[in-house]
């Protein structure tokens, strides 16, 4: 027995989710009592690798090769579950990002684990019963969540657990596994990255706006407010239905759920459906100038005011609080 | 080009969740039930890739008779024909396995779903079919393009984009931007009441997992109100009271 943590990386780092997903990994290992493998596949450093050690893995297994440089879920499923049965792991962990929602299903059918995907919590395991609790109905609820099957696929939200360093460095090793040309059909062509940007699914902060922006042309000072935060940006449904924003932006039931730390909401209704994918937020900021916007029932903080006037000044402040600090 | 997407039947987006039994049910009280959005996505482009007689549609859903209102709309957006296995829906596993063995006797091309249904966000099915068909599974996908062949898509990834091209069979699980949601019309909805509905029965399948409570969000404290002239008031809360900055 022991529980494997998938340590997904982007462009050869890891990000805060994988240091999120290997102490909750770790946590679920100290619960039964047993260790904390983790895999990385893709080009990743050795000194990276190894620091993995600090949240709790024990050892670290190092999948490389020209073929894996770019994530391939067939191949890299083949790969994990592998892993996870030389390395007798009942417990695969991994981020709920795209890829970790790529690679799940394909696991918990491999490996015949039932899947907990959107994990926001530890699991629990008393009376014999493994239960994980996960986000359901786009964030409106949450669901508790029985796996019954003996081995157990997790996928846990970014920015839902809390990173801490209990170990030290982890012992790096080589690990090599079988694929075939068949998980090898999607021929990826071309990968467009913006570096520049945060990404929006494990952002801590996010800046979003709304119609109430009323076009494309106004979004500079949504981006200027997000850069001087390190925040991602986001938008309402409507905003890229109408192309003043690309749809990876929108934010909501249909859209990309989020859990930020903080989310500061700029000339946005409150609708339901767009409250559905950002409740789970900590702390919530909303800049409306109607004063019974939906939106001020669900925030923390509300400035009543028109986001041409306010956002230009929040701007200000926080470069000022920037200079002060 | 034979296409295939799997629908699935869930709560309207405005409906208030609630739940009964000592929060161990849906209420389903009042609630109206509808295309998955994501489904209805898939759905649209499957039409348009089919349009002027370049293939079929089928849609697919793992469900309970009454189901079938939802399965009815499907037709009248303007798939072909529908499958209904004739079972609830139990877990991801469940759904995806019953649907692998209908498409190993009945062959598709391109196997389209939602990226995830907005009841229980999975985003699952899409790749246990691909695991169980063994073949390809790309999810969210933002575009995409067939040929007789293969596909091109785009998906979507951590802090950007990616294309890629799949030969044929394999499974998309679409999102926004692949196509906008079709509307019903007339002529739709009256075909659609003669549209081939076939009923399957379910085979033997084994369910991983189980709902056995739901929790709402515990609800956030009255809003701090600060004045619009005043955003340096917000920034020093966010800092020392909220420490988020
Ligand atoms: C099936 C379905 C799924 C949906 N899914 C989503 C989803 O995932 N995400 C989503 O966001 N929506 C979704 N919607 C749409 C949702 O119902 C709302 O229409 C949408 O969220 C409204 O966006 P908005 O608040 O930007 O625009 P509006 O409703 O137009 O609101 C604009 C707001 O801006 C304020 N405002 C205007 N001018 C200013 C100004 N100068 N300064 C400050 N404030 C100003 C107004 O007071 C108003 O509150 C969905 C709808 C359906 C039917």
């Amino acid at each position: 027995m022991s529980v494997l943590i998938y340590a997904e990386n982007a462009g050869g780092k890891f990000k805060k989710s994988v240091f999120e997903a290997v102490t909750y990994a770790r946590a679920i290992a100290n619960q039964n009592n047993t260790s904390l493998v983790a895999i990385s596949i893709g080009d990743v450093d050795a000194a990276e690798l190894a620091a993995l050690g600090k949240y709790g893995a024990e050892k670290v297994l190092n999948v490389s090769g020209e073929k894996l440089k770019n994530f391939v879920n067939q191949a890299y499923a083949s790969i994990i579950a592998e892993a996870a049965k030389k390395h007798s792991a009942d417990i695969v962990v991994l981020s709920n990002t795209f890829s970790g929602r790529g690679l799940a299903p394909r696991l918990g059918v491999k490996l015949e684990a039932g899947v907990a995907d959107g994990a926001v919590a530890l699991p629990q395991q008393d009376g014999g019963k493994f239960t994980v609790k996960k986000t359901a109905f786009s964030g409106k609820a949450f669901a508790v969540v029985e796996l019954t099957s003996a081995n157990k696929v997790i996928a846990l939200v970014p920015n839902s657990y809390k990173v801490t360093e209990t170990g030290e460095t982890a012992q790096v090793e080589d690990f090599t596994a079988e694929t075939k040309d068949s998980d090898f059909k999607a021929m990826i062509k071309e990968i467009v990255r913006s570096t520049d940007k945060v990404s929006l699914p494990d952002a801590e902060i996010v800046v979003s706006a709304g119609r109430g922006l009323k076009g494309p042309e106004n979004w500079g000072m949504v981006e200027e407010l997000a850069s001087l935060l390190g925040a991602a940006t986001a938008c309402s449904k409507p905003v890229s239905d109408a192309g003043w924003r690309p749809h990876s932006e929108h934010v909501g039931q249909t859209g990309i759920a989020v859990s930020p730390n903080l989310y500061i909401a700029i000339g946005i209704s409150g609708a339901i459906q767009h409250l559905a994918g950002i409740s789970s937020s900590k702390v919530i900021v909303v800049i409306n100038k109607d004063p019974e916007a939906p939106f001020f029932k669900v925030a923390d903080y509300g400035i009543v005011g028109d986001a041409f006037d306010v956002v230009p000044k929040l701007i200000a402040a926080v470069k000022e609080y920037k200079a002060s600090a | 080009m034979k296409i295939l997407v799997c629908v699935s039947n869930v709560p309207d987006t405005t409906t208030k969740i609630t739940f009964t039994d000592n929060n161990t049910q849906f209420n389903t009280n009042g609630v109206q039930f509808i295309l998955n959005p994501y489904d209805e996505i898939a759905l649209s482009r499957a039409i348009e890739l089919t349009d002027g007689g370049k293939g079929s549609v089928t849609v697919i859903n793992v469900g309970e008779v009454n189901t079938e209102a939802t399965i009815r709309k499907a037709l009248a957006i303007g798939a072909t024909d529908a499958v209904r296995i004739n079972a609830k829906p139990h877990d991801a596993w469940y759904v995806a396995y019953q649907i692998a063995q209908y498409v190993k006797a009945n062959p598709f091309d391109l196997i389209l779903t939602g990226r995830e249904s907005i009841d229980y966000n999975g985003s699952k099915v899409a790749g246990m079919l691909g695991e169980l068909l063994d073949i390809p599974s790309v999810s969210i996908i933002k575009k995409l393009d067939a040929d007789d062949s293969s596909a091109t898509v785009e998906r979507e990834i951590e802090g950007g984009k990616e294309a890629l091209t799949i030969p044929f069979p394999f499974v998309a699980g679409t999102a926004e931007g692949v196509a906008e949601p079709k509307i019903p019309n007339m002529r739709g909805i009256m075909s659609a009441r003669t549209k081939p509905l076939t009923v399957v029965e379910p085979v033997e399948a084994k369910t991983f997992s189980e709902v056995l409570s739901y929790e709402t969000p515990a609800p956030r404290g009255q809003v701090k109100l600060v004045p619009a002239d005043d955003t340096a008031r917000l920034v020093e809360l966010l800092h020392t009271e909220a420490r988020v900055i």
